[in-house]
């Protein structure tokens, strides 16, 4: 049987693993589907499960402590509005940022790229200015830097990538100048895995004149993050990659380039007085959080991060990086399946690939039907897969709470899967009619 | 296939890998009169369908091209195997409910979408012709 085929050689290093019990936090994946399959959940990249500490905490504050924030004088307000600046602090010191203010609480990672490409970009981005972009960026790295270039004539640029799916850095020398405003780049790629080498690009994106913005959509939930470290001026993700509910996000920017910037969404909140025909706007991060925003996410948001904290988010890298380093390795091993991107050592929890056949989005049904969910199609990176010379791929993305046996599966089942579709002499039996 | 562990139920029963691997007129057809391409946006399935119409608007020859999911090529085997010698009223007569019903097998929503392409492209195909004339002479 094809169990037998597996490599002596690949194995797990099980030290490396978070404690498997740690499941039991996770309700979600307690349930069997197609009738009696075990879920095995491996589409994180796209978005997480959540724990029920996760989930407690949006009941608890729905059941007794929510009301708008930094509004009514009364007992739910200040509740509400306590816990969500407390939310605001948990997020700032998970990624090193200096103050608080730096943190601005949006709906997801698109919504704090297209904030700082509509209000840091209309106030200085001129024709002929230059954005440096890469090859592997997921479209909401790409298009609001596509809108700006139509909106004030700027020129976009790509650091192109190896076959291997790394950046090539040399190019970034030939591509910075002194038109250069933004250099905008992915922390990990949600396709191939490659972890960037972000602090090298901001130190030479720097030395050229250039800010950094982040798109650290794939590193903020699974790797440690220090935005001094990395250098970076802006940086953005996503709160449902990471445990969280989905509608709430976050933008850092550094203080003095927040300050800067005019406010991007007008509305109640973002407001210092208003008169009848104009007004003043707030201070950070009021400034950039107009209308009600996602308190009750925003919250849960900070209770993620105290779960992550928890386990420590050195420890969830070492078990994601285990268990793609295994999975790359067992997937080696089936004829004719080829992985996108770089060699585990550059790679963070995720493997993606194409078979000979049948086409990703069978392969991902017929996975399904194991109850193993995966991510099948271009992952809004239709730029990358042009580049690669495929129109999509098949995602493995794990997370805190994957384990071998799921890896063992997948890579059962893929086999099965690439044989059940190999040419076998079939003929069509005439129509009948 | 009792067998297997991977329980296709309907989606991919033998009919329909008959197709997928024995595809009734896969290729170009130098003849085209009328010819079309379209494709799925949401997961990059491309069908295109060559078409040779006679004086009657009957359909003399018909080819299929493409590259996609088992469900996109294999529905458009199954459609041209069914329109060749069909006239165009009877293409236009051909709804998308008539479509699945060829198709077969159950399909989500989403893998609908799949299995209409190749009707979405013949709809389309049987109003452009092709715009050249050398195929007359050079056949």
């Amino acid at each position: 049987m094809t169990m037998l085929m597996q490599d002596e050689n690949v194995s797990v290093d099980r030290t490396k693993l978070l404690p498997a019990k740690l499941r039991e936090d996770f309700p979600i994946l307690e349930q069997l589907v197609h009738g009696d399959r075990p879920l095995v959940f491996l589409d994180n990249a796209a978005s997480t499960q959540r724990p029920r500490q996760v989930i407690d905490v949006l009941r608890r504050v729905y059941e007794h402590d929510y009301a708008n924030v930094h509004r009514g004088i009364h007992t739910l307000s200040e509740r509400s509005t306590e816990q969500y600046e407390e939310a605001r602090e948990k997020v700032r010191a998970f990624i090193g940022a200096k103050h608080a203010h730096e943190i601005i609480f949006t709906p997801g990672t698109t919504a704090s790229i297209n904030t700082v490409a509509r209000s840091w970009g209309d106030a200085n981005v001129r024709a002929g200015d230059e954005i440096v972009l890469t090859t592997m960026e997921h479209h909401s790295n790409l298009v609001p830097w596509q809108q700006l270039a139509e909106r004030t004539g700027a020129v976009l640029r790509h650091i192109p990538i190896t076959d291997d799916g790394l950046l090539v850095l040399e190019e970034l020398d030939r591509l910075l100048t002194a038109k250069t405003k933004m250099v905008a780049v992915a922390s990990v790629s949600n396709v191939l895995g490659t972890i960037n080498s972000v602090a090298e690009i901001a130190r030479r994106a720097h030395a050229a004149g250039a800010l950094v913005l982040v798109d650290a959509a794939q590193s903020v939930p699974h790797r440690a993050t220090d935005v001094t470290a990395l250098g970076a001026d802006f940086l953005a993700f996503s709160g449902h990659k990471m445990l969280g509910p989905t509608g709430i996000g976050v933008l850092y920017g550094r203080e003095e380039l927040l300050d800067a910037m005019p406010p991007f969404l007008g509305g109640g909140s973002m407001i210092n007085r208003v008169y009848a025909d104009r007004f003043t706007p707030a201070e950070l991060p009021a400034k950039f959080e107009a209308g009600t925003p996602p308190i009750a996410p925003a919250i849960a948001l900070g209770a993620a991060i105290d779960y992550l904290n928890a386990l420590g988010i050195d420890a969830v890298e070492r078990h994601e990086h285990e268990l793609a380093r295994y999975a790359y390795e067992r997937l080696q091993e089936i004829d004719g399946l080829k992985i996108l991107g770089p060699s585990p050592e550059h790679r963070a929890g995720l493997v993606s690939f194409t078979v000979t056949q049948p086409h990703p989005h069978d392969v991902a049904q017929l996975l399904d039907q194991q109850g193993i969910a995966v991510r099948a199609g271009h992952h809004c990176t239709q730029p990358l897969h042009d580049r690669l010379g495929i129109t999509a791929s098949t995602r493995a993305s794990f997370y805190l709470y994957n384990t071998p046996a799921e890896v063992d599966l997948l890579v059962d089942t893929v086999r099965q899967i690439q044989d059940r579709f190999k040419p076998q002499g079939r003929h069509r039996r005439p129509k009948s009619t | 296939m009792s067998g297997s562990p991977i329980n296709e139920e309907e989606l991919y029963q033998e009919h329909i890998l008959d197709h997928y691997e024995d595809p009734f007129h896969r290729g170009q057809l130098p003849t085209a009169t009328h010819s079309h391409e379209d494709k799925n946006p949401l997961c990059g399935d491309v069908v295109r369908i060559d078409l040779e119409l006679d004086r009657d608007g009957k359909i003399a020859d018909c080819f299929f091209s493409g590259d996609g999911c088992v469900i996109s090529q294999a529905s458009a085997s199954m459609l041209l195997e069914e329109m060749l010698g069909k006239t165009i009223d009877d293409v236009k007569h051909f709804s998308a409910k008539d479509m699945l019903e060829l198709y077969g097998a159950r399909l989500t929503p989403n893998r609908q979408k799949c299995c209409l392409l190749s009707w979405r492209v013949l709809q389309s195909a049987v109003h452009s012709p092709v715009n050249n004339n050398d195929h007359v002479d050079a056949g």
